[in-house]
């Protein structure tokens, strides 16, 4: 099924791993959607709106609202992200028009392996990747939009690609926004709880599909000098 | 092994400081025989729930039901309260409704002087805690001995449960053993049948003993005026049955409209809080025994202590649902790190960082709802279905942008100018490049990114990431936009 797909690159996508929106591109792309990004976007405003600066994130999520809502479908290399754009309507609550536009801007805005999945019913990307892949099921992905089996569904379609059960695939990795660096050895230590069952010998990469989470895992491995890469979603889909 | 308990180094939210938790978080992280305890302890009750709630096919349903029963009492708290006292009055209770902690702890003391009692015993109940009844007792030298093991451990140490239902959590069996060999005397052990033998030989003498006895609640039912406690050790059971005067201190919200709605609260709390289908005792009193036996004289101390005003806020009145399973504790990663002391407060955790602000004030207690991920873990397990993480979002808007009548109490004016710049800057695709460009040239001036304090609280554990050097938009479609 061919669909139209505006593109949320994300504001940490856009600016720290354009190689991770390129990615995501090219999977949409070769699912058969037709891509565009609107460069009037900027971000969903949740840096702000978990720091109890909700006026502030009222600003970006109405410009958010007003760049996205003539897309037919958005899609966002992020849970986090896309559900933040799920509580628009809550952050509105008090606006009756800015809640009604949100809700329909909420309603069509999906995660990429949610979006692949249930909207596409596709799994097999034609991806190929030698490589021991292990999950990190971001909290706000899994928790607040249901996003489980799909990740999983799609890595498991990639030609040489072994995904390796992680017992601590559920737990949050600390990243949290401003409580990682509010709390740097509270986050590293719940991080590093997370971290305490990956086996180097057995996985050579740690994936998931939020950018953020991405950058306090590959911040951390880095700094240890661990062998296992972080890697987004995206980029294995991606890999050919 | 020794362990330094972290409660002595540990500063309380009643001297407050904004670093207080973040400090507090620090000190029990260097304590690995304490991290080493709490994930042992929380891992195995997150297993044991996860067994016991994966037999009962109605799990989902019952949440809601909860849920459901919550809410409807709690939006008429001040009826089923009357109901519940009135009933509770016709079986021969006494009833008294304490304002405040002061208020609640003068009438127990005053129950107790009349009567002359020196000699009480008490079973676990947080109600007590908050309201910091043992200390209020020790004035007129009448400190209640705590009967629960866990509370008993953690008053011959001289400090505070760091838990709501595990009180010693934070306790290795080799520390509780040297505790032991220190204040009673025994001859070295750590083996816990040895430990509780002890226990219980020290703790039969004062039930013998006691004059009255101090209890909490968990279900106060409206219909019947009948109070519900539950335990595992028939603790509760002798506190409430061998002393001829029994107090009761039941929070306002403990109280549920009819008996039949224990059906659903019964399957929830035990398989919730420890991973028991039952816990081994359930004590149901309505009053005093007319025939003579048990205590001749009950007691219960209705507790508000801000709880009524929580009532009234209809956004954070689900917080009042909390039925104290503990469960939210044990699946937090925040309290699995760093256990319960560090939050500052009577109730850690979760259910602590939404309660203890609005118990206390946010001037005493705003750091609480920043201290989270926002991971939901919590919501995932509450049998009650309290959305934490969202009323985490609402008291750090509060706590920040302030309420009709009350200020801000954190986030201070260079915090609130540089959310309003970011807010400026995404609020449109100029702006926002021209916010990049700019970081991408203060990222390149390396003292600049080096000090920024975010960026330096970062480094000291994660390499930071470089913006990308070309972003994105630059490169779409051959960097036409």
């Amino acid at each position: 099924m061919s669909r139209k797909v505006a593109l949320f690159a994300t504001c940490l996508g856009d600016q720290l791993w354009p190689e991770v929106v390129q990615a995501t591109v090219a999977v949409l792309e070769r699912a058969g959607c037709s891509v565009s990004f609107d460069p009037a976007q900027t971000c969903c405003g949740q840096p702000a709106f978990n720091s109890g600066f909700q006026s502030d994130a009222r600003t970006v999520a109405r410009h958010f609202v007003q760049v996205f809502e003539n897309a037919e479908a958005i899609v966002a290399p992020s849970g986090s992200c896309v559900a933040m754009v799920h509580r628009y309507p809550e952050l509105f609550r008090d606006e009756p028009a800015w809640r009604a536009r949100s809700e329909v801007v909420a309603h069509k805005t999906f995660e990429l392996s949610a979006f692949l999945v249930r909207e596409l019913r596709v799994t097999d990307v034609g991806a190929r990747m030698a490589a021991r892949v292990a999950w990190h099921d971001a909290c706000h992905g899994l928790r607040e939009l249901g996003v489980h089996d799909e990740p999983r569904a799609l890595l498991r379609a990639v030609q040489g690609l072994e995904l390796v059960d992680l017992r601590t695939g559920e737990a949050c990795c600390g990243f949290g926004g401003t409580f990682s660096v509010k709390f740097p050895e509270l986050s590293t230590a719940m991080l590093d709880h997370k971290l305490s069952a990956l086996d180097p010998q057995r996985v050579d990469v740690l994936s998931a599909v939020d950018s953020s989470c991405l950058m306090q895992i590959r911040g951390r491995l880095q700094r240890q000098g661990s062998r296992v890469r972080a890697m987004h979603l995206a980029e294995i889909l991606a890999s050919r | 092994m020794h362990l330094q308990p972290a409660s002595v180094i540990l500063r309380s939210v009643d001297q407050p400081g904004p670093e207080t938790f973040a400090e507090n978080a620090r000190a029990a992280l260097r304590d690995t025989t304490l991290t080493g305890a709490l994930r042992r302890a929380t891992d195995t009750f997150a297993e044991r729930r996860a067994g016991a709630i994966g037999q009962v096919p109605e799990w989902e349903a019952l949440r809601t039901q909860a849920a459901a029963i919550k809410a409807h009492t709690l939006a008429r708290l001040d009826h089923y309260l009357e109901q519940f006292a009135t009933n509770a009055e016709r079986a021969g209770v006494v009833v008294h409704w304490a304002t405040d902690a002061a208020e609640a702890c003068a009438i127990v003391r005053r129950l107790a002087a009349d009567r002359g009692a020196r000699r009480l015993v008490k079973s676990k109940s947080m109600a007590t805690e908050e309201i910091h009844l043992n200390a209020a007792l020790a004035k007129d030298g009448a400190e209640p001995v705590e009967t629960d093991l866990g509370e008993w451990i953690i008053q011959l140490a001289g400090e505070t449960p760091s838990h709501i239902i595990v009180p010693a959590i934070h306790k290795t069996k080799e520390a509780i053993g040297e505790l032991f060999v220190d204040k009673l005397g025994i001859p070295p052990s750590s083996e816990p049948a040895v430990l509780a033998e002890h226990a219980r030989q020290r703790l039969r003498a004062h039930f013998a003993d006691a004059d009255m006895g101090i209890s909490g609640v968990n279900f106060g039912i409206a219909a019947t005026g009948t109070i519900l406690i539950l335990e595992n050790e028939g603790n509760a059971r002798m506190t409430t049955t061998l002393p001829r005067v029994h107090v009761a201190v039941m929070g306002i919200e403990k109280v549920i409209p009819r008996f039949a709605d224990l059906d659903v609260f019964l399957k929830l709390l035990p398989r919730s809080g420890t991973g028991q289908h039952i816990t081994t005792y359930q004590s149901l009193l309505t009053g005093p025994d007319p025939r003579g036996q048990g205590p001749s004289e009950m007691h219960i101390v209705l507790l508000d202590n801000g709880r009524s005003r929580i009532a009234a806020d209809e956004v954070m009145r689900q917080t009042l649902a909390c039925i104290r399973c503990g469960a939210c504790l044990n699946a937090c990663p925040v309290y699995q790190s760093i256990g319960g002391h560090a939050y500052g407060s009577v109730y850690p955790g979760p259910i602590g960082a939404i309660l203890t602000p609005q118990l206390s004030g946010m001037h005493s207690a705003g750091t609480l709802p920043f201290a989270s991920s926002l991971c939901g873990a919590c919501k995932d397990v509450c049998p009650v279905k309290i959305d934490i993480p969202s009323l985490l979002l609402e008291l750090r808007q509060r706590a920040v942008e302030g309420t009709p009548g009350h200020p801000a109490t954190r986030g201070g004016f260079v915090d609130r100018m540089v959310w309003r710049l970011w807010a400026f800057c995404m609020r449109g695709p100029r702006r926002f490049r021209v916010a990049m460009a700019l970081a991408r040239l203060g990222e390149k001036l390396p003292l600049l990114g080096r000090l920024a304090g975010p960026m330096r609280a970062w480094a000291s554990t994660r390499e930071l990431p470089k913006l990308a050097q070309r972003s994105f938009r630059s490169t779409w479609r051959g960097g036409t936009s």
